[in-house]
């Protein structure tokens, strides 16, 4: 990998990329990575939406990471904040699912109603 | 957990959940000694003297204390049954140190599995965090930093390029 120049090629464009999200209201995608989530696949889940948000192109949705919420069992957890919109959390959310949700919630605003523990 | 890379994640995500702006992450295989060390430094919050005691000793604290979490009590375990121990210094509104040790051919050693995955998730949204990893093999060594951009680590394509750089300079100490 010819890693430093195209890092600093990549930074150019990360830098003017987000200088758009920075101009509007920007969905957050955030998941849950405490030990529990940590022990039932967290990691690969935060890599699925960072792969998935990469291929797709998108530039304006942030992904941010939090620690235990206590709701253990139910680990990973994700939740999905549009601006305007309720806060949507899945449970059990996987490296597909994660994939999913970013095809048809975030990308289209259909929330994937199977998955749902929590809407406030 | 089944990676010691996981076990890792916890303990950054340790460092971060204590409001570190530093964190450092060595692993050590050394191969003549039969040892395989893991050192996490941060310089968040640290712990009081008599915390640091409970957190050392996860039997009699899970049962008095639902403040105590399961992460490092998973880790010394692990250590342990690994013929290794765990090490906790701290230094309140200094930081912390942990460091895990294990016998490197024992039977029960999990793999240190997909460092540069739980690298990458630990920056994620980390803005500001300035980060660093040196894994030495058998006197090899490899070395990646991290001056915490804020915007950068918001950024997937550049994260999962970190990755893979990580990925290939781990492979480099084979
Ligand atoms: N690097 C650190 N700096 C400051 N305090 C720490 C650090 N690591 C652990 N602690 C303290 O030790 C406690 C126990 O840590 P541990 O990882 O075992 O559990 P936890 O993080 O609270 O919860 P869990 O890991 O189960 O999600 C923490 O709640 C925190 O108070
Ligand atoms: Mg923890």
């Amino acid at each position: 990998m010819k890693s430093l120049e195209d890092l600093n090629a990549l930074k150019q464009k990360s830098l003017d990329e987000l200088k758009l999200r920075e101009s509007k209201d920007s969905v957050r995608i955030v998941v849950g990575v405490g030990t529990c989530g940590i022990a039932a696949g967290a990691r690969e889940v935060v890599g699925a939406f960072l792969e998935e948000l990469a291929k797709r192109n998108i530039s304006d949705v942030s992904v941010t990471q939090t620690g235990c919420i206590g709701l253990c069992v139910k680990e990973p957890l994700v939740d999905v904040v549009i601006p305007g919109q309720p806060t949507v959390t899945y449970g059990n959310v996987d490296a597909s699912k994660a994939r999913q949700i970013v095809a048809q919630h975030v990308v289209n605003g259909l929330v994937v109603g199977e998955w749902v523990v929590n809407k406030l | 957990m089944h990676e010691l890379s996981l076990h890792i994640l916890d303990l950054l995500q340790n460092s971060a959940e204590a409001g570190a702006s530093r964190v450092s992450l060595v692993v050590t295989e050394d191969t003549p000694q039969n040892l395989l060390a893991i050192y996490v430094e941060d310089n968040g919050k640290g712990i009081a003297e008599e915390m640091l005691e409970k957190i050392a000793d996860p039997f009699t604290t899970t049962r008095t204390s639902r403040k105590v979490g399961l992460g490092l009590a998973l880790l010394k375990a692990t250590a342990e049954s690994c013929g290794g121990n765990l090490e906790i210094s701290s230094q309140p509104a200094v930081g912390t140190k942990v460091s895990a040790s294990f016998r490197l051919d024992h039977i029960d050693l999990p793999p240190l599995g997909n460092i540069a995955a739980t690298i990458m998730v630990f920056l994620t949204g980390r803005s500001g965090m300035v980060f660093s990893y040196r894994h030495c093999r058998d006197g090899k060594e490899y070395e990646f930093s991290s001056q915490g951009d804020k915007r950068l680590s918001e950024h997937p394509e550049f994260l999962i390029k970190v990755r893979g750089i990580i990925e290939a300079g781990i492979k480099s100490l084979k």
